[in-house]
């Protein structure tokens, strides 16, 4: 008998959990329904800026987002070519 | 009037094909006269589960495509002569399917059909999005499972945004059917239950269907299970979900498990 020791364990059930993580999930995911996709609309917004005054490569434009518990950061990665700065240096 | 009902889930291997072949052979058995419309182009399986994968000759592309006419594509089962089936193209690329090659499809059989059930593919690309496009009411099959309610949650979303109806201001009328549910791991307390998903998903309950062997053995000779065992659990949930759909006052059964011996002796409680 005393290597049976499973047969008394008692599991915390574990479906709370589940609920408590999908209504938090889902309570997100609807906020973001409908509208069209937030990064996409950042990247072509921020890339169509900064093209006025510089010639970029749009694929070498990458947005970010993390979330964090509090606070989300957004992440703009731009790959600017070498005769901009030459450019910027003679002005 | 001829009403179309789309049975969807977003994810797949909830039980769609199967809740399709059992609400569509119910409703047949009670005199409505019903169509089962497979939309997983390339996947078929509805021909499978009602046996009658052997008399396929056309399907539902060749009739968009005018190869063959709408009566030369539509199977009658062998057992029940209000129910019909038109399958999906097994060989076909998905995209051989038009709006408006549904629309003219769905358009026919409404005047042939007091019931249309359009049984979807999984996922939200063109398959799903076009089963539930011309929608008057839905079945939205939903597992007791995080995946699964998050995915049904999306294809709600889905049916009040993207459908005819929803771009008209009226409403898909949405029903929930929760299948595969295991009474005992929801009385331990291991699976969300009925309550959970409900209050997560905020649609009206049509019906919860046990998970059962008795639906492997019906899928296994290519009958709806309940045709193939009418007294068999998943069977009456079935026909009690087909008559709540039909618009009958059906008390709600919540199956419950039958505590097994070795769980009585050892005293384990439900959390």
């Amino acid at each position: 008998m005393m290597n049976l020791p499973w047969l008394f364990r008692s599991r915390a059930a574990s479906a709370p959990v589940a609920r408590e993580r999908l209504q938090i999930l889902l309570a997100h995911e609807r906020g973001l329904r409908g509208q069209p996709d937030l990064l996409e609309l950042l990247r072509s917004e921020i890339l169509a800026v900064v093209s006025r005054h510089v010639t970029l490569d749009p694929e070498n434009v990458t947005v970010k987002m993390d979330r964090g518990d509090h606070v989300a950061t957004l992440e703009v990665d731009i790959v600017v070519p070498n005769a901009v700065e030459r450019w910027a240096a003679a002005v | 009037m001829a009403k179309v009902l789309v049975v969807t889930s977003g994810k797949g291997g909830v039980g769609k094909t199967t809740s399709t072949a059992a609400l569509g052979a119910t409703l047949a058995q009670r005199g409505e006269k019903v169509v089962v419309v497979d939309f997983d182009v390339g996947l078929r399986n509805l021909d499978l589960i009602l046996g009658a994968e052997r008399r396929v000759v056309f399907d539902f592309i060749n009739v968009v495509q005018g190869v063959a006419n709408l009566s030369q594509a539509l199977i009658r089962d062998k057992r029940l002569e209000h129910l019909w089936l038109l399958p999906a193209s097994q060989t076909r690329d998905k995209d051989a399917l038009t709006e408006e090659g549904v629309s003219m499809i769905i358009a026919e059989l409404r005047t042939k059909f007091d019931w249309i059930i359009c049984d979807s593919p999984a996922g939200i690309e063109r398959g799903a999005t076009l089963a539930m496009r011309f929608a008057d009411e839905a079945v939205i099959v939903t597992n007791p499972e995080v995946s699964s309610v998050r995915d049904s949650d999306r294809i709600i979303g889905m049916l009040d945004s993207k459908t005819v109806k929803a771009e008209q201001g009226e409403q898909v009328r949405k029903h929930l059917l929760i299948t595969r549910f295991d009474t005992a791991r929801a009385a331990r307390g291991e699976m969300l239950s009925i309550d959970d998903v409900l209050e997560i998903l905020a649609t009206p309950l049509l019906g919860i269907i046990p998970e059962s062997q008795d639906v492997l053995r019906a899928s296994n000779v290519g009958s709806p299970v309940t045709l193939n065992d009418a007294s068999s659990a998943p069977a009456r949930a079935y026909i009690d979900a087909t008559r709540r759909l039909m618009g009958e006052t059906v008390p709600m059964i919540v199956p419950v498990a039958r505590k097994g011996l070795m769980n009585r002796l050892l005293g384990r409680r439900a959390a």
